[in-house]
């Protein structure tokens, strides 16, 4: 068994102590645990981010495994629980904080209170939108990191990541719509997702520009 | 002239909900930036657009 020392030195000797530090005091709240969350939630777990706060409402199917960190053993689960499950897996060392809930108007504040970044992950865009507003009208100190653009299976170099105003991120292509029926592909979803989660980890070392 | 996602509209003077109505925009899918400042929605109407003012109105798309 790997002991917590032994874990926090190889994280240390990559991405140097000072980084490592302001990984160890952070905190994200990740809101929606599908294709980007999900992957997201991965990213910042063997970054080592001190604390990730979990929210999704649904259970894992066997329509999301071809794109979300889930396994075939846990169709069933609350996504809340198979993805704390997987992420402690991977690094025991971090807090994670599960809430098993749909996120609207009037629960979402207390859910994101003790964000220092808030990763936008859902699917539905009226719920993008719902997150941003709740975001910039209560909290005029916090990051939100959202997500426009990621279906299907053109090319993987058009997912950027634009900086609307300073403290507000979107990777995507901003097109590419899942409602087009153009479906969701593991590869060019993990692409965004990698570029909400680069995103946060550059916020988090003070680096501004996407 | 006020700048809405780079083009130049006769704006000015004129409120953020009925700009963003005649543009056809579904308030319930965007996010509405005003010299990079996010407008809460509960503002829109009230929100007098400006001589010089850049807008950005983000559609968001589905999928995730």
């Amino acid at each position: 068994m790997v002991s917590k020392d032994e874990f926090y030195q190889a994280l240390v000797e990559r991405h140097g102590i000072d980084n490592q530090r302001k990984f160890d005091e952070a905190t994200v709240a990740i809101c929606g645990l599908g294709g980007l969350g999900s992957n997201v939630a991965i990213c910042l777990a063997r970054v080592g981010i001190g604390r990730l706060i979990l929210i999704d409402f649904d259970l894992v199917d066997v329509t999301n495994l071809h794109r979300q960190q889930y396994k075939i053993s846990q169709v069933g689960m609350a996504k809340t629980e198979a993805l704390r499950e997987n992420l402690l897996e991977i690094n025991p060392f971090i807090t994670v904080q599960t809430h098993r809930v749909k996120m609207d108007e009037s629960n979402s504040l207390d859910l994101i209170k003790d964000a220092d970044i808030v990763c936008e992950a859902f699917d539905r865009p009226e719920c993008k939108s719902m997150l941003a507003d709740i975001v910039f009208t209560n909290f005029k100190d916090k990051y939100l990191v959202s997500a426009s653009g990621m279906a299907g299976f053109k090319s993987a170099n058009d997912i950027i990541t634009k900086k609307l105003t300073s403290h507000f991120y979107i990777s995507g292509d901003g097109v590419s719509d899942v409602s087009d029926g153009i479906g969701l592909v593991s590869s060019r979803v993990m692409t965004c997702a990698g570029h909400e989660a680069h995103m946060i980890i550059r916020l988090l070392i003070g680096e501004k520009n996407p | 002239m006020v700048a809405i996602n780079g083009k130049d509209y006769a704006a000015a003077g004129k409120n953020l909900a009925s700009v963003l109505t005649e543009m056809k925009y579904d308030f319930r899918t965007i996010a509405v930036e005003i010299n990079e400042e996010i407008v809460s929605k509960k503002f829109y109407e009230e929100t007098i657009l400006n001589d010089g003012d850049v807008v950005e109105v983000v559609s968001f798309v589905g999928g995730g």
